[in-house]
């Protein structure tokens, strides 16, 4: 057990934990921030993607232990004062998901796509996304809704 | 995950103290973390190694690139002057797993842990790699023993890695579809004393093709390719791939490296 202390969107946060604590569990169960998925628990799938001090991260393959000090944005952090990210919007517009189980990682891998490069062709936009499965929507969706993303971004 | 100790090293010596017992090194956590998990492995410490500065970084000289233990293929990917001096090196760390590997992932990590379908691997036996640890400094012909071996010998920590810039270079690979780990990955390098040719994800190891590398000699091209014999000897027959089609692969894999050469 320590005291690890980091910040979640913005917020200072102090917490005792095991050290085998996961950056997902922590999230989910500790903070009770439940927009962060764990579908496969194995760093396939990618729905529990976050970013760590900016850059997208697979949290269930995270030890809390290794972020002390962090700054996390997870999906609940990106919409401000009420209106939805460009990101959603455009996943929204585009019907970017189905079920919605991905969606949570999706959006975050593809705000880190946009941070590091403004202007992803479709390829390169495939590429990157390489690490999150969606099992409904053919991707199609998905792709236009990052491309759209990336013109209002 | 069973429980275990967590400790930051802030230094080789303490983090080397530190690995006594069921211990071992925590970089990026990309292999050892699932693999923990799935309670392959179990450990009483994990010693985090990446507050370690002197372990991160790349320095380039004429001659040869050092990259630290603890930098991650995104950083070796995103680096000019890898780019420049070994641009295959650099292809090779933008395609190993996902973005969010990438993030994390480290180069020290990967070749420890040696998977027999790892990347790295193959870049350390072509571009004739030496690994410099906290104890002495390993040759890769003698650094990978086996599947999921080195020479690593407890409490010793890899500090970097230095390659030998090369003539020319070039990595191909063949993603398993699903997993994108290398059903069989070729690295092709033209030194001024000789050619190497490296195979990963095709055996239970990293290994050198000598039948590549002797016709590769006598004629750098993608023809010359066509005229070695790739044996099946050895080589993984799986779900995946059977050896005969890895060893067909094999072949395909290095005339598209040569080509791209």
């Amino acid at each position: 057990m320590a005291v690890i202390e980091l910040s979640v969107n913005g917020k200072k946060i102090s917490k005792e934990v095991s050290d085998n604590t996961l950056l997902s569990d922590f999230l989910r169960d500790k903070l009770s921030l439940t927009g962060t998925h764990v579908g496969c628990d194995t760093s396939q799938c990618g729905a529990c993607v976050v970013h760590m001090d900016g850059n997208s991260i697979k949290s269930c393959t995270t030890l809390v232990a290794d972020c002390n000090g962090s700054e996390i944005t997870t999906i609940e952090g990106i919409a401000k004062n009420g209106k939805m990210h460009s990101m959603q919007e455009a996943f929204k517009k585009h019907h970017g998901l189905q079920c919605g189980f991905c969606t949570p990682g999706m959006v975050m891998s593809a705000i880190d796509l946009l941070q590091k490069n403004k202007n992803p062709s479709e390829q390169e936009i495939r590429d990157w996304l390489e690490g999150n499965i969606c099992r409904c929507t053919g991707y199609q969706g998905i792709v236009a809704a990052v491309k759209d993303a990336a013109s209002k971004m | 995950m069973k429980n275990f100790n967590f400790k930051s090293a802030s230094n080789t010596k303490e983090a080397s103290k530190l690995a006594s017992g069921r211990a071992t090194f925590l970089a990026g956590g990309m292999s050892i973390l699932p693999a923990m998990k799935l309670r392959l492995a179990a450990y009483t410490h994990l010693i985090n190694i990446k507050k370690i500065k002197s372990l991160s970084g790349i320095k380039v000289s004429s001659k040869s690139i050092r990259i630290g233990a603890a930098t991650t293929h995104a950083a070796v990917a995103a680096s000019k002057e890898v780019g420049k001096s070994i641009p295959s090196l650099a292809i090779l760390a933008d395609g190993i797993g996902d973005p969010q590997v990438r993030n994390r992932g480290t180069i020290g990590g990967s070749i420890a842990n040696n998977d027999p379908a790892a990347d790295y691997p193959s870049a350390c036996l072509a571009l004739k790699a030496t690994i410099h640890t906290n104890k002495r400094k390993i040759a890769a012909d003698k650094f990978f023993k086996g599947m999921f071996e080195t020479d690593l010998k407890k409490g010793e920590l890899i500090e970097s890695v230095e390659f030998e810039v090369p003539e020319k270079s070039a990595y191909a690979k063949f993603p398993n579809p699903a997993s994108r780990y290398a059903l069989v990955g070729v690295f092709v390098a033209k030194q001024k004393d000789g050619v190497r040719v490296a195979v990963t994800g095709a055996a239970s190891s990293v290994f050198r093709s000598k039948e590549l590398e002797s016709v590769l000699l006598n004629n750098f091209s993608p023809s010359a390719v066509d005229k070695a014999t790739v044996s099946d000897k050895g080589l993984n027959s799986d779900i995946h791939a059977s050896a005969e089609y890895r060893a067909h692969i094999i072949k395909s894999m290095a005339r598209k490296a040569v080509s791209s050469c």
